[in-house]
């Protein structure tokens, strides 16, 4: 389901140093499976997230998912390949504050190749247990309301993989247990790979595949800080490397 | 259904801005239509106008004031004729028709033209439409008759009606002079004409003559000739006999060029309004370039989880200028109510001023351009934002802040 090789990405520091943030010589990924990757804060492992969705462009390396080399696509074509066969659920979810919960679905459905799917689109969100919160705006549910919106949007598509970014770090205890007991059963159900980062001990326990990021990326030690970590408001954007 | 959804709920997010910014294009659009139409229309209306009548006979002077003053009753005359002047140019064989005028007098401030019964009887004031009255009979001429019509917007302006009394002031301005003795009692209404007639007081050309307080010479002088000719080929002969020879009498002639001409004189005022619609357009598509941006600082996060989602950066940049082309078109929409609004009040002033009636309602080009300009101008004040939108860095804009 998802190949990758070789990968290795680089990042211009502001004072102008090239470091490099992710170097994975081979990490797979079977259709279905369902791994979670331990990382520290600063380990380069969105950055990784990153460059399997296609976000990023890697410096070098090769990603394939579902039988498409995703580096030989051009920035057009990793956007159509994610919409299609990606989904990423953030840890912040990232959900458009300005639609409402039913309109955020449709959107993470609207740019694949099957089109938006009114009904699949409800069946997702009574799916998360959020049929009766369909014309509400994210502002108006609660922490975990939101991050169940980001797992239905995710999901709508029937993607082949789904990415999630410390899904749980905006959860308490008692709302990681749950959400990460959706998002599992959601991929099963739909038969998406699950691909999970996080730092947290609780969230990686619900595991069984768990492996650790540290031993697959082999980034230079003296990057880990601050590359990775979060942008303090005001911060000027890091320069990706191409 | 997605790009218009979103364009939707950008604007609701920005509703405040969207609106000042549609306002001012409103505001833009309608003031430039209206003002476009005023002088548009007015130009044609004047020059309709005037050509009821293919000439003037006047005082010695401008031909312009010489028409202004006896089709349009705007300004005074520069002087006066002779009777018998009127009497000789009825008489020549090229000569259909020659109504004389004469002014000077006013009732609070709507003037009164003395005239012969002939103008309202054997002339059309336009092709094929005769005065027509909407109630009531013409006024009697000669002797002591002191009867008057009223034209149609005059008479509902001062509430005069058929058998309504009014004592005739002197001057052609409110203000200018004393009350006449004479009684003059209202013996009919015009119908309207929408000609500067409507504006008007008639009464017997003798009324004027005769009128208490005018001086003596009076008697056998008159304001103008209003005059039709048979055919177009003595005007050369009556231009040459009146106006290269001695230095009383002025023959305007023809009486659209002359009004055409005034136009095209003032045609510097065409151009100043060119320039100031430009930059009218101009400044309201700026105004949609720095809303556009500014929101667009506000959504960039919104832009990365687009793209994250699989949407293009062709599509992002598409969906900004076409919300720039929405918010132009909902100010040219709302240009269409500024301009009725604008254009209900001016053509009232309009013909308040000078009789002459235009409307909104009519068609002109720059109803279609001038919107068709908003919206053009409003994408291209989105092409910057645009531009932003399509650099949107997903990566940097996703990292979470801490």
């Amino acid at each position: 389901m998802l190949i990758v090789r070789n990968l290795t990405k680089s990042f211009t520091t502001p004072e102008g140093a090239k470091v490099r943030v992710v170097d994975v010589a081979e990490f797979h990924l079977e259709p279905g499976a369902q791994v979670a990757l331990r990382g520290e804060s600063g380990s380069g492992k969105t950055t990784f997230l990153h460059l399997i969705a296609g976000i990023l462009r890697p410096n070098s390396g090769s990603i394939v998912i579902d039988g498409t080399e995703m580096t030989a696509l051009g920035e057009s074509g990793r956007d159509v390949l994610r919409a299609a066969k990606i989904g990423y659920i953030f840890q912040t979810f990232n959900l458009l504050q300005g639609h409402t919960v039913l309109e955020n679905v449709l959107l993470g459905m609207s740019f694949a190749p099957g089109g938006v799917d009114g009904a699949r689109a409800r069946a997702m969100l009574d799916r998360v247990g959020l049929s009766h919160r369909l014309r509400h705006f994210p502002r108006e549910l609660s922490t975990g309301q939101q991050q169940r919106v980001a797992v239905a949007r995710a999901i709508a598509n029937r993607p082949k993989l789904v990415i999630a970014d410390e899904p749980t770090g905006n959860l308490d205890n008692r709302h990681t247990a749950s959400a990460l007991d959706l998002m599992k059963e959601t991929c099963r159900e739909c038969g998406a790979a699950l691909l999970l980062v996080s730092h947290d001990d609780a969230t990686l326990a619900r595991f069984e595949d768990v492996r650790d990021f540290s031993a697959i990326n082999r980034m230079d030690n003296a990057s880990r800080t601050p590359w990775g970590q979060p942008r303090k408001p005001g911060e000027a954007p890091r320069r990706a490397v191409e | 259904m997605t790009i218009p959804l979103i364009i939707y709920r950008s604007l609701r997010q920005h509703a405040l801005s969207t609106l000042v910014t549609a306002a001012s294009i409103a505001f833009a659009t309608g003031l430039l239509m209206t003002v476009w139409m005023v002088k548009a229309q007015s130009q044609r209306a004047f020059v309709e106008t005037s050509t009821s009548f293919d000439a003037v006979l006047g005082a010695r002077g401008s031909e312009l004031q010489i028409v202004l003053n006896a089709i349009f009753h705007l300004e005074a005359p520069p002087g006066n004729i002779r009777v018998a002047d009127y009497e000789q140019i009825k008489r020549h064989p090229a000569v259909k028709a020659a109504i004389p005028v004469a002014s000077g007098d006013n009732y609070k401030g709507w003037r009164i033209v003395g005239t012969s019964p002939e103008l309202f009887t054997d002339v059309e004031y336009a092709p094929g439409k005769k005065y027509a009255l909407e109630e009531g009979r013409l006024f009697s001429t000669g002797g002591h008759a002191h009867e008057a019509v009223v034209g149609s917007f005059a008479a509902r302006q001062l509430g005069l009606a058929v058998g309504s009394i009014f004592h005739p002031s002197h001057g052609l301005a409110r203000a200018s002079g004393h009350e006449h003795e004479e009684e003059y009692k209202v013996t009919g209404i015009l119908a309207p004409t929408s000609t500067p007639a409507d504006r008007v007081i008639w009464i017997p050309l003798e009324g004027v003559q005769h009128m208490s307080g005018h001086a003596a010479s009076a008697e056998s002088e008159l304001s103008a000739v209003l005059v039709q000719l048979k055919a177009r080929t003595a005007e050369f002969a009556l231009q040459q006999y009146y106006n290269k020879q001695g230095d009383r009498l002025t023959f305007a002639y023809p009486t659209a060029t002359i009004i055409a001409d005034f136009f095209n004189k003032i045609g510097w005022f065409d151009r100043v309004l060119a320039l100031v619609a430009f930059v009218v357009m101009l400044v309201a598509a700026a105004s949609v370039l720095a809303s556009t941006y500014a929101s667009m600082s506000a959504r960039q996060r919104d832009i990365a989880i687009l793209r994250a989602l699989g949407a293009r950066r062709g599509m992002v940049f598409g969906v900004v200028m076409l919300e720039a082309m929405v918010i132009g078109a909902l100010g040219a929409l709302g240009g269409f109510a500024v301009y009725f609004a604008l254009m209900t009040g001016v053509t009232e002033l309009i013909r308040e001023q000078t009789g002459v009636v235009i409307t909104a309602l009519s068609w002109h080009a720059v109803l279609l351009w001038c919107p068709l300009a908003m919206i053009v101008l409003g994408a291209l004040g989105g092409v910057i934002p645009a531009m932003k939108a399509y650099r949107v860095p997903v990566a940097e804009t996703l990292s979470p802040l801490s």
